[in-house]
């Protein structure tokens, strides 16, 4: 605990200006706190009051699950019945009883049972899974106060209101707590809520002041007090209750909560009270039930089947009033059925009851028309794709050993048609890990490693140089040549640096500065100043970490932790703070002597988004006083002297460069101060600061201002907010499969906007587009002017000419707000639409949803929404798809997502080759589907036209009970599972395949109806040619004519063979496995005959030795078979011979390429096809790299004139 | 692709070959039913076939117009008659056939289940509404020897029509349906009830009677002795005599000669058709100008 006491000599709150001013608790006084809503005591150290009412709240144990051991059979068999088409088919169960039933009572309810069975069990695992996931957070550990001062662990589950619990660093809080001391005297502490708002910076919360002697687990043994606070509720930001500790009430506000989920970081640990527990806590009273989505495909799917109801009902009826009208009519006549002698269902006497009962039985009858397996078979078919997700050994990360997983199997084909991705952008693209790569000193640019962004884009632009190469005269080749040269030495020089042990937070690579190198450096006075101001403005702790005797740095920012870092590697190690000093003990050469200096920290103006600088006044050991200061370039440069804008023009160009490499960039500046002149303004400093009062602030800003003036610009640096692996890869792929990118991010504008350079969201020369609010009290002013903005880009963007202009939309949360507003937001979305990339800035998470509410409903296109915080949550459950980020941080966006992947690059190949095959898919397997019930269907109905509508099927129950489950079924799942239309490696290389889901090609109403036409075609065939073929005559050489089994049987037969052919027909990849379930499905179908025929006649009936005996010696069944296989098959072989030869898709053409080796046979041309598909794509760095080259061309175009051919300046 | 058509077709076009060259059946359709029934009673044809009083000779000449090789099948078509009726087809109980009265559940068998409290064998509508028309026939003043055995599927009479089931108690009802059993056989012997009890698939439809077992050459003329017992009038359905040969494909089939010839030919002219479509607009396979970057069209 040596570092505890190290630190507990710090009182930070003294060190900051503008935060953490601790208002006087006495001032307020308590909250009264009565009536309704505040009725929580909690007993502090007392859990024994607990126990019992009126003070047992609930327990910390929560649940995620939908069900339980008890709820789990009536509340899934509710859902599954909530399914109109199961509840059709339950219905058709109850009445198969009944003799109204055409089948007999076992070929209903068996299908139904299997069906909703396999349903629940899918829900039952999914619940064990989360209510495992329940079990791991339930049974974390925590260490509470057992009593007499005495600290131990246990489990979440067996908190209780009023525990005292320490929580220690890099913990989570187990519950909402009330903060009663930290490790530091002051008892501040630090938390970070990634997990409830997404945001990363750090929080600061402190104790109350009477709490603070609490700071052992000794002084526990004797604590007692109570709260009275407000009653649960979903509110994060926002707290009211009172401590009622010594006799005293002292009154609570949110700043002494910490909430569970969140977590403590910088701090060795803290002591607290538990107020809210398990369900009762904030984070969980925000959980909302993740909404049941349903993909596109399953939606429309429900209209087929309202199409195939209504076809059934006309069909229903028609045969009801066929019926019946034979029934009055007819039927008396036919003395051979005994018609004075019928029960309620044939009496001629009633034909409308007899007509109305046999709607029944007919509804029952052609039922196959809606195919009750469909739902099945989508079921595994959709968990056996997600397997295949799961098990995708190339979305497996090995780092976090996390796979990708699709948490519901609901939405596998969805992934193939989104349109627009919302990501997120900390922890999504970004690994929220800053690395110094570059800096700007004097004038000059030091650090030679390059960005991934720009490492990409090299690659990127090498292998089409080298292509363009062969094609382009002489001149160009030279050109290219010599920037391939160029990009060569920086592929290389990254290569090298990948080989060094990498430290965190620095890839710095020059050897001029390097190892103590800068003191030959021209200017290295500047140089040594520019690292004095990394070490020393800032507001980090260093730690030292004992086994290595190196520093580490903890801080509000990662920004500031990198400076540091790379002020450590360049010699300026800061070492140690105190209350008023900074130490840094600077080495100037490689031989290892270090000099401790002390800077005393006279003030500190700290960072703030408003400010967005930050600056410290120091006086060295010379006693000479330094204003050091850095901020945003734009900032900085304003606030220049005349005499310090010497390196303004290089800087100004360098920054540039960064900016345009994706780097994160801050210029630094410094001045010196006389003695008086601090004096002067320290005074006038120091009375602001005590003032109270509203302008207090206001004031002491403007007196920050008089200071941060007339500086001398030193440099500038540059970080990457390193990108997660392969972000800029993967979103041109994206961009190239035609989807579109917008990054909410909670971070600044500047940042954003960085970000969005570095993934090549943004490039030099778009048009960049930014809505801003106005600063105006009339918020009806502030959103004319926002409209009048949104409405004058649009006409610019109609008005650009230039084919190859690409604008992206900038806005922030605030501007958002009003951009959302109900009259302004279809005007925004149309603007946003046109826009190539867009950035939306500083959201909350709720407008993180209404935005991805209004691309969904506004655009009616697929969306998807990716996140990892909890701040994502709303996004990802208002997103048609959710993908949570299974990374380091919390997993509530995972467990609200419906996939989850481990780094943002899995998305790729998640969409572009998942999304794409599971599409195909389920497009193909249920048309497909609703073609083979049509196709079989429809022969029961046309029989009866011939069997006087009586209901009376010619098929063998059994047959009809196989059909589905066990003749059709399998080859069907196949298709679903194992069909691809291009491999993967395909999709990859040609992203643009991608975009047949999003147009819906294969899921159209077109398509299906061309499906559902084949499929009457089918039926026509197949009974019509039975019927004339097998009409009157003898179907053997020994006179036998066909009875209805055999007739029956030999026209199912038929049904087999044509649905088995058309599947193989449909399918583009064979592996064993469809061979097996095609072929096996019918050789099936033959066994059973013969398997069936075999069985005692009381079981088989009619069916008895029928293939045996009757069928398989007649030459004309196998003819019969064959004849109407081919006549079914013909149209469908001409559809496709004809689309292949005239309206080619892309993957037929791919996979002719691929079949008849051209790719293998010509490289360039496939290289060649492969850059031509890149260039409609508007953003990713392949676009950038067009952009590029385009801007090369076109200058040499102008230069050509001029012989001389000038290496390309890389900078333009 | 048009290649597929090519075997296709012909396969088809050899099968629709095989089945013109070989179905040389010969086939003499007789409708009797109108003819059979006295000029007086033609009015009221059902009051004439359900008196029993009046005897239901009747002769029928049948002219071989093309010579017959044995063996010919006789066979009785019935039009309009509703066999594969739900009410027809259920009524039936197939363990009763072959376990005769020690099966007792018959109630699959309504409304023709039991008389006078005793139960029918065989029960049901099927067997109650029995065939009964019957045929002799003649040539040259001699009978012609009809063949009546193994007309019927011989695994039903094997396996679903007891050996040693004797009718009892059938057609004692207050009404009569069809034909009576001979209660001495027993119900596997009794073809004609197997042959009935295949209930057909279409309203129209032709049962086996027998077989003659000797030539009929061109113009011999067959005198039909018939009995003309069974009522087809109270529904206006005809009732037909019909002689056949048969070829391994059966009987008479044209339609599915035609049949083949036409799908053959029509997937042979599909096949021309995309050869000659192919030559003529060929399209190099792999052919990038399809791909949709490289279509002028492409928008988004």
């Amino acid at each position: 605990m040596t570092r505890g006491r190290i630190r507990a000599r710090l009182r930070l709150s003294h060190l900051y200006t503008f935060a953490c001013t601790r208002p006087e608790a006495t001032e307020e006084g308590p909250h009264s706190i009565e009536g309704p809503g505040y009725s929580r005591i909690v007993h502090c150290n007392q859990p024994l009051m607990h126990k019992k009412k009126p003070f047992k709240y609930r327990s910390n144990y929560i649940s995620t699950t939908k069900y339980n051991f008890f709820t789990f059979l009536p509340k899934a068999l509710y859902e599954q019945f909530h399914r109109v088409a199961n509840l059709y088919f339950l219905a058709a169960a109850i009445v198969s009883v009944t003799p109204l039933s055409p089948f007999s009572a076992v070929s209903m309810i068996a299908p139904l049972v299997f069906v909703v069975g396999l349903s629940m069990a899918k829900e039952a695992l999914e619940d064990w899974r989360r209510f495992m996931q329940d079990v791991k957070v339930n049974s974390r550990k925590v260490k509470f106060h057992k009593g007499e001062g005495v600290f131990d662990y246990k489990s979440w589950k067996k908190l209780q209101v009023g525990d005292v619990v320490k929580v220690e660093k890099d913990q989570f809080f187990p519950a909402d707590l009330l903060l009663l001391s930290s490790s530091y005297e002051d008892g501040i502490c630090y938390v970070e809520t990634m997990n409830l708002d997404g945001e990363t910076n750090l929080k600061v919360k402190r104790a109350l002041e009477v709490t603070l002697p609490l700071d052992e687990d000794a002084s526990f043994k004797n604590f007692t007090g109570k709260i009275k606070c407000e009653d649960p509720n979903p509110s994060l930001y926002t707290f009211i209750g009172n401590f009622e500790y010594d006799h005293e009430v002292y009154a609570l506000d949110p700043s002494q909560i910490l909430l569970r989920d969140s977590k403590l970081r910088n701090i060795a640990f803290v002591y607290g009270v538990v107020i809210f527990t398990g369900h009762d806590s904030k984070v969980m009273q925000n959980a909302t039930k993740s909404p049941s989505k349903r993909s596109r495909i399953e939606r429309k799917m429900d209209y087929i089947i309202y199409v195939l109801f209504s076809l059934l009902l006309v069909i229903s009826l028609v045969s009801s009033i066929g019926f019946a009208v034979k029934t009055k009519f007819d039927m008396p006549d036919w003395w051979y059925l005994q018609p004075q002698n019928t029960d309620d269902y044939y009496d001629p006497r009633k034909p409308v009851l007899s007509g109305v009962t046999h709607l029944i039985t007919a509804l029952m009858l052609y039922g196959y028309l809606i195919p009750i397996s469909l739902y099945v078979s989508i079921e595994v078919v959709k968990v056996l794709q997600a397997t295949f997700i799961n098990q995708d050994i190339q979305m497996y990360d090995e780092e976090t050993g996390n796979p990708a997983q699709a948490r519901t199997s609901n939405l596998n084909e969805e992934l193939g048609q989104v349109d627009t991705i919302l990501s997120d952008k900390t922890g999504t693209l970004t690994c929220n890990q800053m690395d110094f790569l570059k800096c700007s000193i004097a004038g000059t640019a030091y650090g030679m490693s390059s960005s991934e962004v720009e490492l990409a884009a090299a690659q990127q632009m090498a292998s089409d140089l080298e292509d363009q190469d062969v094609e382009r005269s002489t001149d160009f080749r030279q050109k290219g040549k010599q920037q391939e040269i160029e990009l060569e030495t920086v592929v290389i020089s990254k290569d090298e640096m990948v080989h060094k042990s990498p430290i965190k937070g620095f890839s710095f690579e020059d050897s001029r500065v390097m190892g103590g190198n800068w003191l030959n450096e021209p200017n290295a006075d500047v140089i040594m100043l520019f690292f004095r101001i990394l070490a020393i403005c800032h507001t980090a702790v260093p730690e030292l970490n004992e086994e290595t005797g190196s520093y580490t740095y903890e801080s509000e920012s990662p920004d500031e932790a990198a400076f540091l870092v790379a002020a450590r590697e360049f010699g300026f190690e800061f070492c140690k703070r105190t209350q008023s000093s900074v130490f840094v003990r600077e080495r100037y050469s490689a031989s290892g002597q270090t000099i401790d200096r002390e800077f005393k920290l006279l003030n500190m103006l700290e960072f703030t988004s408003k400010r967005k600088r930050m600056t410290v006044i120091v006086r060295d050991e010379d006693g000479q006083i330094l204003v050091l200061c850095k901020g945003a370039d734009s900032i900085i440069f304003d606030r220049l002297s005349k005499n310090g804008r010497l390196y303004e023009e290089d800087t100004t160009r360098h920054l540039n460069e960064y900016g345009e490499a994706g780097l994160r960039t801050l210029a630094l500046a410094y001045k010196r101060l006389g003695e008086s002149e601090y004096s002067a303004w320290n005074n006038e400093f120091q009375e602001a600061k005590t003032t109270i009062g509203a302008d207090r602030d206001l004031m002491l800003e403007n007196i920050a201002e008089m200071m941060e003036k007339d500086l001398i610009l030193v440099g500038a640096t540059a970080v990457e907010d390193k990108l997660q692996k392969g972000v800029p890869q993967c979103i041109d792929k994206l961009a190239q499969a035609g989807l579109k990118i917008w990054v909410l991010t909670g971070d600044k504008v500047e940042t954003a906007i960085n970000i969005g350079y570095a993934c090549s969201l943004l490039r030099q020369g778009m048009k960049q587009v930014c809505i801003t609010e106005i600063s105006s009290d009339a918020k009806e002013v502030v959103k004319e002017n926002i409209l009048l903005q949104i409405t004058n880009a649009s006409q610019m963007i109609k008005l650009e000419r230039d084919p190859h202009a690409a604008f992206a939309l900038i806005i922030d949360g605030k501007t958002l707000a009003y951009a959302l507003e109900d009259d302004v937001k279809q005007q925004f979305l149309v603007l946003a639409v046109q826009c190539a990339s867009v950035i939306c800035c500083r959201v909350s998470p709720k407008q993180k949803a209404l935005v991805t509410r209004l691309v969904k409903e506004g655009t009616g296109k697929t969306t998807l929404a990716i996140g990892d915080g909890a701040n994502d949550v709303g996004m990802i459950k208002e997103a048609d798809i959710g993908v949570g980020i299974s990374g380091v941080e919390g997993m509530q966006a995972v467990m609200a997502s419906d996939f989850s992947i481990a780094q943002f690059r899995f998305l790729e190949r998640l969409l572009v080759v998942h999304g794409h095959w599971c599409y195909k898919r389920i497009a193909q397997m249920v048309c497909y589907f609703f073609y083979k019930n049509i196709a079989f269907g429809l022969t029961l109905f046309y029989f009866e036209a011939f069997a006087g509508f009586s209901g009376q099927s010619i098929y063998d129950d059994w047959y009809m009970l196989l059909f589905n489950v066990l003749l059709t079924s399998l080859p069907v799942i196949s298709l679903g599972v194992f069909e691809q239309d291009v491999s993967s490696e395909v999709c990859l290389q040609f992203p643009a395949v991608y975009q047949q889901g999003p147009k819906n090609l294969f899921f159209d109403w077109y398509k299906i109806l061309g499906w559902m036409g084949n499929g009457l075609y089918s039926s026509l065939i197949i009974f019509f040619l039975n019927i004339i073929i097998f009409y009157d005559q003898a179907f053997r050489e020994e006179g036998q004519t066909a009875s209805m089994p055999a007739l029956g049987t030999t026209m199912f037969t038929c049904i087999i063979w044509a649905l088995n052919c058309q599947i193989a027909f449909t399918m583009s990849h064979f592996t064993w496995i469809q061979h097996l379930f095609i072929w096996g499905s019918i050789a099936t179908w033959y066994l059973f005959l013969f398997v069936y025929g075999r069985l005692s006649p009381s079981i088989s009936g009619n069916a008895f030795q029928i293939l045996v005996e009757a069928l398989a010696p007649a030459p004309i069944y196998w003819l019969a078979t064959l004849l109407v296989t081919i006549a079914c098959n013909l149209p469908y072989l001409a559809h496709i011979s004809y689309q292949r030869c005239f309206h080619p898709l892309d993957h037929h053409i791919i996979q002719e390429i691929k079949y008849y080796k051209k790719d293998v046979e010509d490289q360039r041309m496939w290289t060649r096809e492969r850059s031509r598909a890149r260039e409609r794509t508007m953003i990713g760095f392949s676009a950038r790299v067009d952009a590029k080259i385009r801007q090369l061309k076109g200058k040499l175009q102008r230069k050509q004139p001029s012989s001389e051919i000038h290496s390309p300046a890389r900078s333009s | 692709m048009g290649v597929i058509f090519i075997p296709v077709g012909l396969v088809t076009l050899r099968a629709s070959h095989c089945v013109i060259i070989h179905s040389m059946v010969v086939e003499i359709v007789d409708r009797y039913d109108i003819d059979c029934v006295p000029e007086p009673s033609r009015m009221d044809k059902v009051s004439y076939i359900q008196d029993d009083s009046i005897p239901k000779n009747c002769s029928r000449f049948m002219k071989v117009h093309k010579y017959m090789k044995a063996p010919i099948y006789i066979y009785y078509q019935l039009d309009n008659y509703y066999q594969n009726h739900r009410r027809y087809v259920k009524s039936r109980s197939d363990k009763q056939l072959l376990d005769g009265q020690k099966y007792h559940d018959t109630s699959s068998c309504q409304p023709v289940e039991s008389n006078n409290n005793r139960p029918i064998v065989p029960c049901g509508l099927i067997a109650w509404s029995l065939f009964n028309d019957t045929f002799k026939f003649i040539r040259e003043g001699a009978e012609l020897i009809v063949n009546r055995k193994n007309i019927a599927w011989k695994s039903d009479r094997g396996h679903k029509f007891g050996k040693n089931i004797y009718p009892f108690n059938f057609q004692n009802g207050t009404l009569i349906g069809g034909g009576k059993l001979n209660p001495e056989i027993p119900l596997s012997d009794q073809e004609d009830l197997i042959v009935w009890m295949r209930t057909s698939a279409l309203p129209s439809f032709r049962k086996l009677y027998g077989r003659i077992e000797e030539d009929l050459d061109v113009d011999d003329v067959v005198v039909v002795n018939l009995m003309n017992n069974y009522n087809t009038y109270s529904f206006g359905g005809k009732k037909k005599l019909v002689l056949s040969t048969s070829s391994w494909l059966g009987g008479k089939n044209d339609f599915l000669g035609h049949a083949c010839v036409f799908v053959g030919c029509s997937s042979l002219s599909l096949a021309i058709i995309f050869m000659l479509l192919h030559v003529k607009y060929r399209r190099p396979y792999g052919d990038m100008s399809y791909l949709p970057w490289n279509r002028k069209s492409f928008s988004g």
